[in-house]
């Protein structure tokens, strides 16, 4: 196991490298400098943020060594300075929002699981039932739904007509206040409807694959063998076929943080919540180059270490992966 | 397989043909915008704001009085130029990426597919909001974007079907007979790898729509006074305690498009594979 683990991350410096190279490319991808292109496209980037870019990547001197000299301040979490008004470290704003994005996304990711390992294990237990049709509608549903849309809706519904939940932000005014419990209570309620938009993207994807794990786990031999023995059916579908069907899950699980991350974006910005998503909005729509860059890089690693998790875990779960 | 026999079984799959039609329907209101449209899509009536659905204004009025429906009808341009424009981009990069990994394995297989692992650990949306912030937000940028960060499934399956298919008698008797690389490629191996990426196709415009409407619903993707349908919804969320129509309508008009390419694309799947539908 020791040895797949040392393995893995061996291989997650290249990927690394490769990503900042390319998120090093983005940056120069537009014709001219990306100096000069904000004294004509961004009225915000004074004289002095010019020169604090210039500095971040030492424009002057050849690509390579820009790249060289960039790849060294990052390797000491070093994203240069943002451009806002406030000119903080792009570290120290997305290190204070990185928490609560990944904190939902982890909320989301549990309901996700929650629902859709027991519909699509239900749905697979009597194919082309009622239940199963129903399902598939969902599904469908599912995937062609925008999740900023079904924010709407749901802001419309239990916020705006029904008045049962905050539709932003992550807190009420008077937090502080609030006692622990009150604390507790004010959070879920703010947290609900970002989470239920977050989980909904994921829901039919999951329950869809776990669905077609099930269908094919149910045709090997070792379940005939286990009905054979007369074991009772309630048995033979959640010990014997559901713990096999679900061990693929696990790699989509970590193919799925790309996703989630991505989605932060929106329900973040939506719901105004503090996190990475809207972090990353706000800095798109004000050009601020260091803290977009910032960004891309971390949410790449992310993604990196969510396939590095979901690896370990299948190495755990298969005794197969771990001997190969 | 026999052209005939997939619309046979195309036919037979009554979801697939309702997405068809609907697909039909939008090319249709999309290309008759302008004679369909009730009112101009642009032009203000500052005594008609945000009317509710009326006789007048079936889908009511906008923050500016002008017309909701002749914006979903024009927006439907939008949406399906983009849809297009990106996955037309994605589809060439994907099958040109999938076509020289899979054709010459080896070193250059190596390379293209960690490219391809590369530009799959970014989460998409990062990606384009990065190079949006680089080259500013416009429908152009918006199409050329989408379709640079959407290729990646396209080449691992260009890939996969030239690596079982290269193998195959039919290609060895063509280079037996001297085929050059470039004529294999095209005329043998290409050919018979389409129907899967016809159906990535269809469903990657679906996908391009979503993104799309993301982006504008954000405000970084097409940029007012041009219509889209996620830009509509932007207006719909600004004024969500009093117009509902703005932001159920333009919502309901992605819900249908995306749906019906998306069953449109797994009924092509089916009608290719049978044995899928199982």
């Amino acid at each position: 196991m020791l040895v797949y683990l040392l393995k893995r991350l061996l291989f997650m410096v290249p990927m690394l490298l490769g990503i900042t190279l390319i998120s090093f490319l983005v940056i120069h991808l537009a014709p001219g400098t990306p100096v000069e292109m904000q004294t004509t496209m961004n009225p915000k980037a004074s004289l002095e943020a010019q020169k604090r870019l210039r500095e971040l990547y030492g424009l002057d001197k050849p690509l390579h060594v820009q790249y060289g000299d960039w790849l060294t301040r990052l390797s000491q979490l070093d994203f240069g300075r943002s451009f806002s008004p406030d000119r903080r470290p792009v570290w120290d704003k997305i290190r204070e929002r990185i928490g609560i994005t990944l904190g939902l996304n982890f909320l989301s990711l549990l309901i996700v699981l929650g629902v859709a390992i027991p519909l699509g294990v239900l749905a697979s237990v009597h194919p082309h039932s009622w239940f199963d049709k129903g399902t598939t509608l969902l599904v469908f549903l599912g995937f062609a739904m925008p999740t900023f849309w079904l924010a709407l809706l749901l802001i419309m519904f239990f916020g705006v007509y029904l008045d049962w939940l905050p539709i932003s932000g992550l807190t009420s005014l008077n937090f502080a206040r609030f006692t622990f419990w009150q604390k507790v209570q004010d959070l879920a309620a703010h947290v609900t409807l970002p989470v239920l938009v977050a989980a909904f993207g994921g829901l039919a994807g999951m329950s869809r694959y776990m669905r077609g794990n099930m269908l094919e786990v149910i045709r090997q031999d070792y379940i005939t063998t286990a009905r054979a023995k007369g074991l009772p059916e309630r048995t033979v579908v959640f010990k014997h076929a559901l713990r096999n069907a679900l061990m693929p899950v696990i790699t989509l699980l970590g193919l799925s943080v790309p996703g989630l991350i991505g989605g932060s974006v929106i329900f973040e910005t939506i719901f105004a919540i503090p996190g990475m998503g809207q972090l990353f909005w706000s800095a798109v729509m004000a050009r601020d180059y260091p803290l977009v860059m910032g960004e891309l890089v971390i949410g790449a690693v992310l993604t990196l270490l969510g396939n590095l998790l979901a690896d370990v875990g299948y190495a755990l779960a298969d005794p197969r992966i771990r001997a190969g | 397989m026999k052209k005939r026999e997939f619309w046979a079984r195309l036919k037979r799959n009554h979801l697939a043909m309702s997405g068809l039609a609907l697909v039909l329907g939008m090319f249709a209101v999309a290309l008759l915008a302008s004679w369909l449209a009730p009112y101009d899509p642009n032009v203000f009536d500052l005594k008609q704001v945000l009317m509710p659905p009326s006789p007048a204004h079936l889908l009511g009025t906008d923050t500016l009085g002008r017309d909701v429906l002749s914006r979903i009808i024009f927006g439907s341009r939008v949406s399906l130029l983009v849809g297009f424009v990106a996955v037309g981009i994605a589809t060439l990069i994907g099958v040109l990426v999938g076509s020289l990994a899979g054709y010459y394995g080896g070193v250059v297989d190596q390379v293209l597919m960690r490219l391809v692992d590369l530009m799959l650990c970014f989460p998409t949306i990062f990606l384009i909001l990065a190079v949006i912030a680089v080259l500013g937000p416009s429908i152009w940028n918006i199409m050329v974007i989408i379709g640079l960060t959407s290729w990646m499934g396209v080449a691992r399956l260009v890939r996969a079907e030239f690596l079982s298919l290269r193998e195959r008698e039919f290609v060895a008797a063509a280079r037996a007979l001297g085929a050059s690389d470039l004529r294999l490629i095209c005329r043998h191996l290409l050919p018979n790898a389409l129907t899967p990426v016809m159906v990535y196709a269809t469903l990657g415009v679906a996908g391009a729509i979503l993104t799309e409407s993301a982006l504008s619903f954000l405000g970084l993707g097409v940029q007012p006074p041009t219509p889209s349908w996620g830009n509509i919804l932007t207006a719909g969320k600004d004024n969500i305690e009093i117009a509902w129509w703005l932001s159920v309508f333009p919502g309901l008009a992605i819900l249908f498009t995306v749906m019906s390419y998306n069953l449109l694309g797994e009924g092509i799947r089916e009608a290719i594979d049978p044995r899928l539908n199982q």
